[in-house]
């Protein structure tokens, strides 16, 4: 249900024209409603993540980068693509690179519980056309913590 | 990161659990939100004073040395412009069709195409703009103020401090956003309250000698607006600091009439307090600048100083150097199937760590290691246009800025154009890292302005009437930077900062991330002016 908002929301806004988005807006009661409907992205409250499940942490956070289909992008550099990502077959390597960054990005993790982590490593793993099974756990993401 | 991160409950230290730097920046910014945590940098040194010492002076005979520069923003056109008044032959290789990099101005009828292929249009009346990068030069980047004298950029004041802008935190006085004045007003004279009771109860009798103590009291009387009784509550004095409930007026019925304090405990409480130091500190304090007309006035001067010496639309691939020179290869954006080759004796890089990480460059392990340490902060700008200048016609508020817990961190208000009629352009949100700075910057842009609409609106009822249309960059979204600028932590400094900085046989780097005011465009200048300095020198030894 979660993945059908979040998808259907995401189209409809690229789809529609921003005078029309705002025409609809300004046709609602308040403006807030209105961003909850056509905005499906949760906002946290604090400094960390709040998004716990693997696909909510996935269209909130790494999606910044490497974008909603997990293709990543290119301009004067490259957000590689996690799409069908053999790098991604050793289980332990994203957990690193979430936790300690790599090159210019972020080390996200640090704004992530183990727990988090862990689901939205496994989530990257088993989609985007990867298909790799053996989960990663809150205890493999705590001995890569430092 | 190369550095090590520490666990969340913080290293052991001394016998007792000190939180290691970077968990000091998380609680504050799980705290304060990311402007706090930005300020917070700032004063555990991450950014500092400009030492600049004047017009550079490159004496000598370069003998007809070439130069490469990489990046015309503002540290490469500084290198290329010092290095062409010096006699070398100067070339600059750019990304993008036009000069300044991360100093860039948005208007009417540009558009923006980011990482993604997510493009907007920017629907902003002629003369109104929002900088979606740098906006403001602190008095004391005396680097910049230089060039800016010399290359006739006309600057105006920019408003760090106005005092009846808002603070607002959505879960103190039932969301209603409370006046700078008040809340500085309040807390400075409620704590002076405090103080002069304890020094006059002979408590800090131990800190304040006999002497002091009558000029303690007078200089806090004074300050924080107390009666004569060293007391701080409504009345014509402490009016004086926060404003009357009734202002004074002519003929009859004229009389002011005092305005009733917050209590320090609701102050406290809403941690309004915090925002404070937006206007304490060295890096925020009064006067600051900016450029009529837009940031980018400063980086078209540099562009047209330079001319053809800049080569636009040009993609670095690879940088290579050897005994007699530099190879940099590079395609044109409109022809990226053909390799062409820019040559020189000497190359002066300042394309951002995070796109130069990924570009193979022949420079030796110790400086590539460098290159490959820091991450890129994530950072978001919205800018926002409205049928009426609101803020002015109905709430007196020109230029400045009112800080929120809300997502959005800020709402900026123009600081030109003041009391005049129609439309404003003002920037709807800042949000420099933490969670909401990665949430925004997966969004849609639409959707992002959508965002910052409704969560202004909270701020400022009259949003929902007059909003017009909006621009939303999320920087690292875009595509000639892949993130704000560079996040140096202590420890990677400490590591790797040295070896970044060194000339690498004939390539010497330069950029803020090349200097210790990260972010600052002043940063990105004195490293250029540093990097051909050395570079100079052994030019002319050799």
């Amino acid at each position: 249900m979660r993945r059908k908002l979040l998808s259907s929301g995401g189209t409809l806004l690229f789809a529609v024209p921003a005078i029309l988005a705002l025409l609809l807006l300004a046709a609602l009661a308040t403006l807030e409603q209105i961003a909850a409907q056509v905005a499906p992205h949760p906002l946290s409250p604090g400094f960390a993540f709040s998004e716990q499940s693997g696909e909510e942490l996935y269209a909130n956070v790494c999606q910044a980068c490497h974008m909603p289909d997990g293709r990543g992008a290119t301009g004067a550099g490259t957000y590689p693509s996690l799409a069908g990502d053999k790098a991604l077959e050793a289980a332990g390597y994203p957990v690193f690179v979430v936790m300690n960054g790599q090159h210019g990005m972020p080390p996200v993790g640090i704004m992530m519980s183990d727990d988090q982590v862990a689901a939205v490593v496994n989530y990257v793993r088993t989609h985007f056309g990867n298909d790799y099974r053996d989960t990663v756990t809150a205890e493999n993401v705590k001995a890569v913590r430092h | 990161m190369t550095e090590t991160p520490k666990g969340p409950a913080g290293t052991q230290v001394g016998g007792e659990a000190a939180p290691s730097r970077r968990d000091l920046l998380s609680l504050i910014g799980a705290i304060a939100g990311s402007t706090a945590m930005y300020h917070a940098m700032t004063s555990l040194g991450f950014a500092a004073d400009s030492a600049y010492q004047g017009p550079i002076k490159l004496s000598g005979d370069v003998r007809g040395a070439s130069v490469l520069v990489l990046g015309a923003g503002l540290a490469g056109m500084t290198a290329a412009l010092e290095l062409r008044n010096a006699g070398y032959k100067v070339q600059v290789l750019e990304f993008n069709r036009r000069p300044g990099g991360r100093n860039w101005t948005l208007r009417g009828g540009d558009t923006f195409t980011e990482l993604g292929g997510f493009k907007q249009t920017c629907e902003f009346e002629e003369g109104l703009y929002c900088n979606p990068g740098p906006w403001r030069i602190p008095y004391h980047h005396r680097a910049i103020l230089d060039y800016c004298k010399r290359l006739n950029v006309a600057l105006e004041p920019f408003i760090q401090l106005n005092h009846n802008a808002l603070l607002h935190a959505s879960g103190a006085f039932g969301g209603k956003p409370q006046r700078i004045r008040d809340i500085k007003a309040d807390f400075q004279g409620e704590v002076s309250e405090l103080l002069a009771k304890a020094t006059a109860q002979g408590k800090l009798d131990e800190a304040v000698s006999t002497e002091d103590k009558e000029i303690l009291l007078q200089a806090l009387k004074s300050w924080g607006a107390l009666d004569n009784n060293y007391a701080y509550k409504a009345n014509l004095i402490s009016a004086e600091y926060r404003g009357y409930a009734k202002a004074a007026g002519g003929g009859l019925g004229a009389e002011p009439v005092a305005s009733e304090p917050i209590g320090l405990s609701d102050i406290l409480k809403s941690r309004l307090w915090r925002y404070l130091q937006s206007f304490s500190q060295h890096s925020f304090q009064t006067t600051m600048f900016q450029p009529v007309g837009g940031m980018d006035m400063i980086g078209k001067a540099f562009g047209r100083e330079l001319g053809d010496l800049i080569r636009y639309d040009a993609k670095v691939t690879q940088i290579q150097q050897g005994e007699d020179g530099v190879t940099v290869s590079y395609v044109d954006a409109e022809a990226p199937a053909a390799v062409q080759l820019a040559k020189a004796d000497w190359c002066v890089c300042t394309i951002p760590l995070s796109i130069l990480s990924q570009i193979p460059i022949d420079v030796g392990a110790r400086m590539k290691t460098a290159i490959d340490a820091v991450p890129y902060l994530s950072a978001i700008k919205i800018g926002l246009q409205f049928k009426r200048r609101f803020w002015e016609e109905d709430e007196a508020i020109y230029g400045g800025i009112s800080y929120t817990d809300l997502p959005i961190r800020q709402i900026a208000y123009p600081n030109m154009g003041f009391n005049a009629s129609g439309r404003g352009v003002l920037l709807g949100a800042y949000i420099v890292e933490g969670s909401n700075s990665y949430e925004f910057t997966s969004m849609t842009p639409a959707e992002r302005v959508a965002r910052a609409v409704a969560f202004g609106s909270r701020i400022h009822p009259q949003y929902a009437a007059e909003f017009e249309n909006g621009i939303a960059v999320a920087w690292h979204r875009v595509p000639f930077t892949l993130g704000c600028a560079g996040y140096w932590t202590e420890e990677a400094r400490a590591a790797h900062y040295n070896d970044l900085c060194q000339i690498d046989r004939r390539i010497v780097l330069a950029g803020e991330h090349a200097s210790y005011i990260p972010v600052w465009q002043e940063g990105a200048i004195l490293s250029a002016l540093n990097a051909i300095t050395r570079l100079h020198e052994r030019v002319v030894k050799t």
